[in-house]
């Protein structure tokens, strides 16, 4: 068994980061997420693992020296909320155009905005259908709880590496804020520069000697060479599509009723199934843990088995439910329930959400 | 006597100049008569006669030199408009023993990048940048730049650069020289031969004083011309250059080994 600490959701975020081998974090402080670039400066990483930690000057600045580092073949990571990963927008499309793996953790708060310093989901539209311009996708993890918060560190740089593709973890202020149990995983080493520069020939750091230079760049001029490269980075999102998809089931195997929930509306949604159940109605929670890719083909075998409606439970206006409409096409009931702005729905108003509009309506 | 031919001549012991290896076969994508391939070559000769070839991390920038990396023969990477010096400042840090540099413009480094300039100066970031201005956007087609000069017509500001409302040239070397961040600051040209052998030196003090890990950064600016934008001859750009642009950018050294260069 790991070592057990009692933790902040972003305090094991950046333990995790140190433990997973990063070799840089750059970061802006913004609420409700702080508590990231604190822990790490505060740590010493540099000491304890030779990770490098560096406050920048903005989170245009932070995108811009993961480019940098990341495109050396280094694991390197940043963290922000909601206004300061709009601001990341521009870097995080050109790494996805360049192919450079990284991890963009967002710690959501309300929005739009300036919004508030509250937990919210409404940066899911941003975060799966591509926040910044051009044609590409983000594998985005939602954790749902502290612990997940420091185990899906090491997943998410797993799987940069192995698409060379930005990772986002999708997290929000309560996730963020909360302390839970944590049960940390035991600290891999960093990777040697001689390791890196075996393992990755595509890295820039430096001119191998009787070899060609490597280039990293978004731009061909040439539209037919784009359109080529546009190929080649939608057949990596289809084998992403195949692959990846991570989603939890609870009480679902005799569900005539879906939850779909992910991050704090799952775990509040938990507690709605136990309410649901105590008065006989049969309810299951699907939390997709990918949000991108997103579980497809669990949401058509639940239509598939004749569930009655589904209910999407988002801290946002409705735009997760948007996905399960897709995949549903009208065969079947689905429906949005949600407070936002950074109020945080109760357990009692979704299964209420759950009688009204899916039930009875 | 036998007729000297041209075979007789091209032989190695007579090679006065070839170009350096660091220099791709690449056609320039610049205009005849702008200082673009010069800079280039002379950075790529400095980089082959460190040694450096094969520790060398170059960022291109948005802007004409968009295309650097095509031309520069070592690692390379395309930043987003204004951003090389967080780039260069992710990349050095996770390698301090590899030579990083930047290659920018003057809306590049001065207008958009403006935040990353300061900062990875203000920093001391260990790396160089080269800073090429010509005092207009040249890949877009002339307009007006933060470094162009009061008065000077762009396609944004036909009737000339006025300063009540569109602000005075920027001189951004002199404000970075201001900061303990910088080591060596420096502004050259590329125009005549005697200023190629300048800028040379000065690109090759930069790069040294990375290599020896001297505390702070390098910053080389190269007043350029640009006779496309100017709308002039290639001659005539370097002599208003020299008439109008160094006038106000004044050339020569304006911090050595970290200590502002006494101007009286």
């Amino acid at each position: 068994m790991g070592e057990l600490r009692l933790m902040k959701g972003n305090e094991a975020l950046a333990e995790a980061a140190i433990r997973a081998g990063a070799d840089a974090y750059f970061g802006y402080p913004i609420t409700p997420q702080s508590e990231v670039v604190e822990y790490l400066m505060a740590e010493r990483p540099e000491q304890r693992t030779g990770m490098v930690v560096l406050q920048a000057e903005s989170e245009i600045a932070s995108i811009n020296m993961l480019y940098g580092a990341g495109g050396t073949g280094k694991k390197v990571m940043t963290s922000s909320s909601s206004p300061g990963i709009s601001l990341m927008q521009e870097g995080i499309s050109y790494m996805a155009g360049a192919e450079i793996p990284c991890v963009v953790v967002n710690v959501v708060r309300g929005g739009p905005g300036l919004g508030d310093i509250q937990p919210a989901q409404s940066d899911y539209f941003q975060s799966v259908k591509g926040g910044g311009h051009g044609d590409y996708r983000l594998i985005v993890l939602a954790p749902s709880s502290v612990q997940e918060m420091s185990d899906f560190v090491p997943m998410a740089f797993d799987l940069a590496f192995k698409y060379r593709n930005p990772v986002l973890i999708v997290s929000d202020g309560l996730i963020g804020q909360m302390m839970e149990k944590v049960e940390l995983f035991d600290p891999m080493p960093r990777l040697t520069d001689e390791e890196v520069i075996e393992r990755y020939p595509w890295a820039t750091n430096g001119k191998p000697v009787g070899k060609e230079r490597r280039i990293l760049t978004s731009l061909d001029l040439d539209p037919h060479k784009l359109e080529k490269h546009n190929h080649h980075l939608q057949e990596k999102y289809r084998q992403a599509e195949e692959n990846e998809v991570r989603f939890e089931t609870i009480d679902c195997d005799d569900a005539e009723y879906i939850i779909v929930a992910y991050g704090s509306s799952a775990r509040i949604s938990q507690k709605t199934i136990q309410l649901a159940r105590e008065e006989g109605i049969k309810v299951g929670l699907l939390r997709p843990i990918t949000l991108w890719p997103y579980p497809k083909k669990e949401i058509e075998r639940f239509v598939e088995k004749g569930v009655k409606g589904f209910l999407s439970v988002e801290m946002s206006a409705g735009q997760m439910v948007e996905d399960i409409k897709l995949v549903v096409n009208g065969r079947t009931k689905v429906e949005h329930f949600g407070r936002y702005g950074g109020v945080i729905h109760s357990p009692e108003e979704v299964l209420e959400a759950l009688k009204q509009k899916i039930i009875g309506g | 006597m036998a007729e000297i031919t041209l075979q007789d001549i091209i032989k190695p012991e007579n090679v006065v100049y070839k170009k350096t290896k660091l220099m791709t076969d690449k056609t320039l994508s610049y205009c005849p008569g702008c200082g673009h391939g010069t800079a280039h070559r002379l950075i790529m000769e400095i980089i082959e006669e460190l040694g450096k070839e094969h520790e060398t991390i170059g960022v291109a920038p948005v802007g004409c030199s968009v295309l650097a990396y095509e031309f520069m023969n070592v690692d390379m990477q395309e930043a987003a408009h204004g951003r090389a010096p967080a780039v260069a400042t992710g990349i050095k840090r996770v390698w301090p023993d590899r030579v990083v540099f930047t290659y920018q413009g003057d809306g590049d480094l001065a207008a958009i990048g403006t935040n990353e300039t300061i900062h990875a100066c203000n920093r001391g970031e260990n790396i160089v940048i080269i800073f090429i201005n010509n005092g207009i956007y040249g890949m877009t087609g002339g307009q007006m730049a933060p470094t162009t000069l009061p008065g000077m017509r762009t396609s944004t500001s036909p009737y000339g650069r006025e300063v009540s409302s569109m602000g005075n040239p920027l001189k951004i070397t002199e404000l970075v020289a201001q900061l303990p961040g910088t080591y060596f600051v420096t502004r050259q040209a590329v125009h005549t031969p005697s200023a190629v052998r300048k800028a040379k030196r000065s690109i090759r003090k930069a790069f040294e004083n990375q290599i020896a890990k001297k505390p702070g950064l390098s910053f080389v600016e190269i007043v350029s011309n640009c006779n496309s934008g100017w709308k002039m001859e290639p001659v005539a750009s370097n002599i208003w250059m020299e008439e109008n642009m160094f006038p106000y950018y004044n050339l020569g050294d304006i911090k050595v080994d970290g200590q502002l260069v006494d101007k009286k």
